[in-house]
């Protein structure tokens, strides 16, 4: 290999004209540059292709469409409350489960689990992230929905829908579907990001903070508690804003189960919507320009938050690798 | 002397109680992956049958298989490859061979981990308003153009970072052999970083294979067998979102037997991407 290496590398002094080489360096450069440049200008397209898209929408509704609840194709009235509602709720349910979950699964991967296990139990788990949305949505749909309309509905509905104020939020008819079911889901498909981001990071401890504690007699929990945590607070955060960004995307685990309903209801055992679904359920079948817009406006709006989002999570997560001389 | 016994036992507890209930989240992690793939597996293999792999889909109540799904699905990441690889390959490369240290690259390096995770929702309406819209009909070529673009990211991360890791003797070599630097690139850099840069690309068509969002309003569907992609192109994905949402048994069966199909091509593909990787390290 050595050999036809260098005999390609000095034809170019031999027989190929220095000028030609020159072009085609120059060429070589250029079409890397645009290669990059492209990464950069898709994302500006993607904005501005939803923003254009939406725009009649936003035109004729304004900012009630933020904040409506209508969503009435025949009308041609359409307001995105419920679908932001459900989003922000279904997101909101999965941190609640995944942070802490995540944060364990991280202290036992880094803490408790002897060597040999860490290895399997990781991938194990980084296994969740690789099975596709649509499988959790079917297992959700065919699986899911029955046990929780059968098991867990039914008693949350008995013991915490008569509490006093936020019993509104668990009360319903127990059909298993709604933006629980959903918020539990996005947990599960969550979980595997946020870890991996916190194993990673509590990996880059270093190793003399971690010692000096133990040597002063600290517990392992306190280890983990009181330097390991703090260390690398910003990136923990970040893998969790990494979490969030996902779970307010995800569309099609989250389109099987949560019922696909334009009716508000603040209850978490009703059907409600989320952006992303309402994307997917309606887009195909959307038969008028400022239905279609009105999706378009959506898709804008899901992008710019999850950005916002995604891009905190980065920096975050910029500022411990900085912070650790990576 | 009693309280510092009384302050040792707390600390001790809560100790324990920390480390066990870090792994009790492990195992409730754990429990949810046996769940959804034990239920895949049996599901899946029940419906498993050699007229999946030579007849089309049915109509409703008929008997039938999978053949234009597959066919359609392998087309469409076909192009997604055929279209994104050499894309990501020469951005990565931009990044790591000519753009040190330039505030342009370290920009484009954040934005592409944006992308990286961007809802794929939106490349599909994306591609929808680009190619859809303009053209006036869904078509395979529009499937691959959205696919293409979910694999950008992953492409140009990975090669990116690998190349980073070629040893910088390997340039300086090559260069005092008086080679261009196109020719460095192409005849050291990139066979130097091939596995890593392989990898990245096993990773994306892992990624893409199971991808659904994006081929509802790009590829739709298509009853009938084609292999053109200026067609709607019939895919798995889509094909499993209608089945297992309609009423019909046979239908179900059917999305099953596809939810394992893809399952097991995309979870084999990223295992063995990752252990490649890894014994790579």
């Amino acid at each position: 290999m050595s050999f036809a290496v260098q005999g390609r590398f000095t034809a170019a002094g031999r027989g190929v004209p220095r000028a030609r080489e020159a072009a085609a360096d120059g060429a070589f450069r250029a079409a890397a540059v645009a290669a990059a440049l492209l990464v950069l200008v898709l994302l500006g397209l993607v904005a501005a292709s939803m923003l254009w898209g939406g725009l009649p929408a936003l035109r004729s509704f304004g900012l009630r469409f933020l904040y409506g609840t209508e969503w009435d194709p025949v009308a041609k009235r359409f307001a995105a409350l419920v679908p932001i509602y459900g989003t922000l709720v279904t997101a909101a349910i999965a941190m609640l489960i995944a942070v802490p979950v995540s944060f364990g699964i991280a202290v036992f991967l880094t803490e408790v689990a002897p060597a040999w296990m860490r290895g399997p139990v990781g991938a194990a788990i980084e296994l969740l992230a690789g099975v596709p949305s649509i499988i959790y949505g079917m297992w959700g749909l065919f699986v899911f929905v029955p046990f929780m309309a059968d098991h867990v509905d039914p008693w949350i509905d008995a013991t915490l829908g008569g509490l006093p104020g936020v019993g509104a939020l668990f009360s319903g008819p127990p059909m298993g579907i709604g933006m629980l079911t959903a918020g539990i889901i996005l947990a599960i498909m969550v979980i595997p990001f946020i870890s991996a981001v916190m194993r990673d990071v509590f990996a880059l401890v270093p190793p003399p903070l971690r010692e000096s504690a133990f040597a002063l007699g600290a517990t392992r929990w306190e280890v983990v508690r009181r330097v390991m945590l703090p260390y690398t607070r910003s990136a923990v955060v970040g893998g969790i804003f990494l979490g969030l960004g996902r779970a307010l995307g995800e569309t099609m685990a989250v389109t099987f189960v949560l019922g696909n309903s334009h009716d508000f209801n603040i209850s978490l055992l009703a059907p409600g919507n989320s952006i992303a679904a309402a994307i997917a359920n309606e887009f195909t079948e959307a038969d008028s320009d400022l239905y279609r817009s009105s999706l378009m406006a959506l898709g804008f709006l899901l992008f710019v938050v999850t950005f916002l989002v995604l891009a905190a999570a980065r920096l975050l997560l910029l500022r411990l690798a900085r912070q650790a001389g990576r | 002397m009693a309280v510092s016994r009384a302050l040792h036992r707390r600390r001790h507890a809560a100790n324990l109680l920390g480390l066990g209930v870090a792994t009790a989240a492990t195992v409730f992690g754990l429990i949810w992956l046996v769940w959804i793939l034990g239920t895949t597996l049996a599901n899946g293999l029940g419906a498993i049958d050699p007229k999946l792999f030579t007849q089309m889909t049915p109509p409703p109540g008929a008997s039938g298989g999978l053949l234009n799904a597959i066919v359609g699905s392998v087309i469409m990441i076909a192009l997604g490859v055929v279209l994104g690889t050499p894309v990501g390959v020469m951005a990565g490369t931009w990044l790591a061979e000519y753009a040190r240290g330039r505030v342009l690259a370290e920009a484009i390096r954040f934005l592409n981990d944006i992308l990286l995770s961007a809802p794929s929702i939106v490349i599909g309406l994306f591609v929808y308003a680009l190619v859809v819209r303009t053209s006036g009909h869904f078509s395979g070529w529009a499937g691959g153009g959205a696919l293409a673009l979910l694999m950008l990211p992953v492409v140009v991360r990975t090669s990116d970072e690998t190349m980073r890791l070629v040893p910088p003797t390997l340039r300086e070599a090559a260069l005092a052999l008086g080679a261009p630097k196109w020719r460095m690139v192409t005849l050291v850099i990139w066979p130097a970083a091939r596995t890593g840069i392989t990898t990245g690309i096993l990773l994306a068509i892992a990624r893409i294979s199971g991808e659904t969002a994006p081929l509802l309003f790009t590829a739709l569907n298509n009853q009938y067998w084609t292999v053109d992609p200026a067609n709607p192109l019939a895919n798995i994905p889509v094909v499993i979102f209608q089945f297992a949402l309609s009423p019909y048994e046979q239908w179900h069966r059917l999305a099953w037997a596809g939810a394992l199909l893809m399952t097991a091509v995309v979870l084999i593909l990223s295992v063995g991407a990752r252990a490649a990787l890894r014994r790579r390290q």
